[in-house]
């Protein structure tokens, strides 16, 4: 016995993660699903069936059978509603795999939740309904996951036991998925389409007899083999200084987590935006010195050099430089019930650094429903557009499509510190020359403007700041 | 060709780290919440990995409810001076003289006055404007929607259905004076894996968790040790020696045990796999009302 769970264990240490993001309607059977794999590969605890069998009675909505969904829906509000209000994280493992799925709403007026959902995930679920087919959700949801970086897609054609286990059904909804994508052009490296049952069970663990005409994998096969080592960038070396470790004089520590890439004791480095260069003396962590790291590890990196170098500044590889700059453009999706005001100076956070940061414009929105491109010039809860920045302090960034973890942002209002929207960085702007200098200063004495003025042209600089992006600073000597 | 990839243990390991990091490295006064159970235990070595070579840079901070098992207290103060932490004990001075306990005020008064209220004054006097909490996504409902930087109000109440949109692994960390920030770097840990962690890094944990001749009581059918007198003597009279261990760790009068044979991390790990109760369940706190862990979080307790 001892030998077998001394196994057991070696093994399973040795396991990965894979994350996904589930989506669907509320009617797809989003949570019958999860309950259905959670409960199926066995990690459902027995007195989490109890507590079950108690709930079901006082509000299940599937008759005698166990309501798979009540695993999944945990606050009391969405039990009165019915329906899942935020995303959930959810847990289970096989012998192959660890899972973590975030379980995400379908409800159109929470795509926030669905964004916050699907931000880490390696894979989405995007469940559509076999009597239905492709509908304007799963649209929205296909899009958002194209935006989001996600590499496979599964999708998951639910219900295949209301429509007679019928081929040429799934068929349809197939073709239908893949001529929509091929029209909007989404970005989906990897897509696999599964007919199955949820609440039969059908083709979610175990290949079903019922559709002997599917040849491809369970669900939960596929989960465990769908091969993610290249969903990491491994090639640019990025890492954010998070944390400065000075325990005593003679230590001087640059602590983070690896954004990207690979590195190497004794690699030369440049420290961004400085420019300074060194190289790597140490990698530390508390088990021993590493000869090498990789993204996401966390470490604290020593230099051969004192250099300045602090939190929201970036090493990197000399012969393999982000962008670094004030302005750039950016798919942003808009998170706050209040819209967006452009007169304000957001806080934007990118890697470990903040700045404040303006709208410049807002180029059109996305009408994902219509896979449209829409003029517009404001943005509110929900919508998506592509728009430019101008960040105070310069950003070290790539594009969100070449580094997942360098070129996302969050924008926060400073107001209410609420986190207003995110954003994904499509590519630079070019900069003016006002920034690239610090600025222009303007001495107003020696202008020979009155004070009185003063409150005036602050107040006119600032829309220069805002609306054209012209950097002028006015003094009095 | 080498591997360049993560096992899920070493995953979730980074992920914390960097948890810890950010809020040390933004909040002016962060505090890291000691329970004393194995989550702590695991939180706390990822505190000490994460600022290695140097020392974690802000307190510990135990809740004393005065009511927890006596071997708590003991391994608490053994590995607080063995490790160096700078750690603070707080309680609930007023309630405590005033006798508040769970044999006679019940479970509910009880948590709220000697747990909730005791942890909220805490926070108050001291300033903190972060705290670490170990709790995990997978231990309970109302958890698993929350956010891993969870924003409180000044009143130390969570809003479920406001919550901060909170993305890859960029954390909005920003709150005005009063307002505080709970961190909970463990939210993507399950049960299985503190385990292996605790295994793999051999943590110490308190000896309750492991199996051995213990006096028990059944109390409405939780088996309750007896830790010391206070407990009345009409139960106490009923006490039997049995081999049990304890799955959580909390209040001896509100914390189950369960009859076990595990006295190695190695058994409960194999326990754990082939049991069929979930480690809430032997608290008796999450069971007093439906929905309660929500409630009880809304109202700042962890």
């Amino acid at each position: 016995m001892a030998r077998n769970i001394e196994e057991f264990l070696a093994q399973d240490e040795r396991k990965d993660l894979l994350r996904f993001l589930t989506a669907g309607s509320v009617d797809d059977g989003k949570s019958t699903l999860i309950g259905r794999l959670l409960y199926d590969s066995k990690k459902l605890y027995e007195d989490q069936l109890d507590a079950l069998e108690r709930d079901s009675k006082r509000c299940g909505n599937a008759g005698d059978h166990i309501d798979y969904a009540l695993l999944c829906d945990g606050l009391k509000a969405e039990r009165e509603q019915g329906i899942t209000i935020d995303v959930a994280y959810r847990y289970f493992a096989t012998n192959r795999r660890k899972f973590i799925i975030a379980d995400t709403p379908g409800h159109e007026q929470y795509t926030r939740n669905m964004i916050t959902g699907g931000s880490t995930a390696n894979l989405a679920i995007i469940l559509v309904d076999a009597r239905t087919g492709v509908i304007t959700q799963t649209r929205r949801h296909s899009y958002l996951v194209s935006l989001l970086g996600i590499r496979h897609i599964v999708l998951a054609v639910n219900k295949m036991d209301l429509v007679d286990y019928d081929e040429s059904r799934f068929l349809e909804i197939v073709g239908a998925y893949k001529r929509w994508i091929a029209s909007q052009q989404l970005d989906i490296p990897d897509l696999v389409c599964i007919p199955l049952s949820a609440l039969e069970g059908d083709n979610v663990v175990e290949r079903s007899a019922r559709m002997p005409w599917y040849e491809g994998p369970s669900l939960l096969h596929f989960l465990e083999q769908v091969p993610i080592e290249q969903d990491i960038n491994l090639h640019d070396f990025r890492f954010p200084v998070q944390y400065v470790l000075r325990p005593d004089a003679d230590f001087r520590g640059y602590s983070g987590k690896i954004a990207s890439g690979i590195v190497r004791r004794g690699d030369r480095v440049v420290a961004l935006p400085s420019g300074h260069t060194s190289r790597i003396a140490r990698i530390v962590t508390y088990d021993g010195d590493l000869e090498e790291a990789f993204a996401p590890q966390s470490v604290t990196f020593t230099l051969e050099d004192e250099i300045d170098l602090s939190r929201g500044e970036m090493l990197v590889h000399p012969d393999n430089l982000p962008h670094v700059g004030h302005r750039f453009r950016a798919m942003m999706v808009w998170m706050d019930e209040q819209p967006l005001d452009r007169s304000k100076a957001f806080y934007l956070k990118q890697t470990t650094r903040t700045t404040r940061a303006h709208l410049t414009a807002v180029h059109h929105r996305v009408e994902i429903n219509a896979g449209e491109q829409v003029e517009a010039d404001g943005m509110k809860l929900n919508e998506i557009a592509l728009v430019s920045l101008v960040a105070d302090s310069p950003l070290i960034y790539d594009s969100y499509r070449a580094n997942r973890q360098t070129g996302a942002f969050i924008l926060i209002d400073p107001v209410t510190n609420f986190t207003s929207a995110v954003g994904m960085i499509t590519e630079p702007e070019a900069e003016r020359t006002a920034e690239a200098s610090q600025g222009i200063v303007i001495d107003l004495a020696a202008c020979g403007i009155a004070p009185e003025h003063d409150g005036a042209i602050a107040e006119f600089c600032r829309a220069l700041r805002r609306e054209a992006g012209i950097d002028i600073r006015c003094i009095r000597k | 060709m080498k591997e360049y990839q993560l096992s899920h243990l070493k995953a979730l390991e980074t992920e914390a780290i960097h948890i810890i990091r950010e809020v040390a490295a933004e909040f002016r006064n962060p505090v890291m919440l000691y329970s004393i159970g194995k989550d702590s235990s695991v939180m706390v070595r990822l505190a000490e990995k994460a600022f290695y070579p140097g020392k974690v840079p802000f307190p510990l901070m135990h809740i004393d409810s005065k009511w927890k098992f006596r071997e708590m207290i003991e391994f608490r103060d053994a590995y607080a001076a063995k490790y160096h932490w700078n750690l603070i004990v707080e309680y609930n001075k007023e309630a405590y003289e005033a006798g508040v306990g769970p044999f006679t005020h019940g479970s509910r008064v009880h948590t709220d006055l000697m747990k909730t209220q005791a942890l909220l004054m805490a926070l108050k006097k001291h300033g903190f404007d972060a705290a670490f909490g170990g709790a995990r996504r997978d231990e309970e409902k109302s958890r698993a929607k929350e956010r891993i930087f969870s924003f409180r109000n000044e009143f130390q109440q969570w809003d479920p259905k406001n919550q901060r949109p909170e993305l890859w692994d960029i954390y909005n960390t920003r709150i005005h004076e009063g307002e505080s920030i709970r961190v909970f770097p463990l939210s993507n840990w399950t049960e299985l894996d503190v385990w292996q962690y605790i295994r793999h890094e051999r943590i110490p944990i308190v000896p309750l968790y492991f199996a051995k001749e213990r006096p028990v009581v059944e109390v409405n059918g939780n088996l309750i040790m007896v830790d010391d007198d206070r407990m009345p003597e009409e139960l106490r009279r009923r006490a039997q020696m049995r081999k049990v261990r304890f799955r959580t760790l909390g209040c001896y009068p509100l914390t189950g045990a369960v009859e076990s044979e595990a006295d190695t991390i190695e058994k409960i790990i194999e326990e754990m796999m082939t049991t069929t109760r979930s480690e809430r369940t032997t608290r008796v706190i999450d069971f007093d009302q439906e929905g309660s862990m929500e409630q009880k979080k809304r109202e700042g307790y962890f």
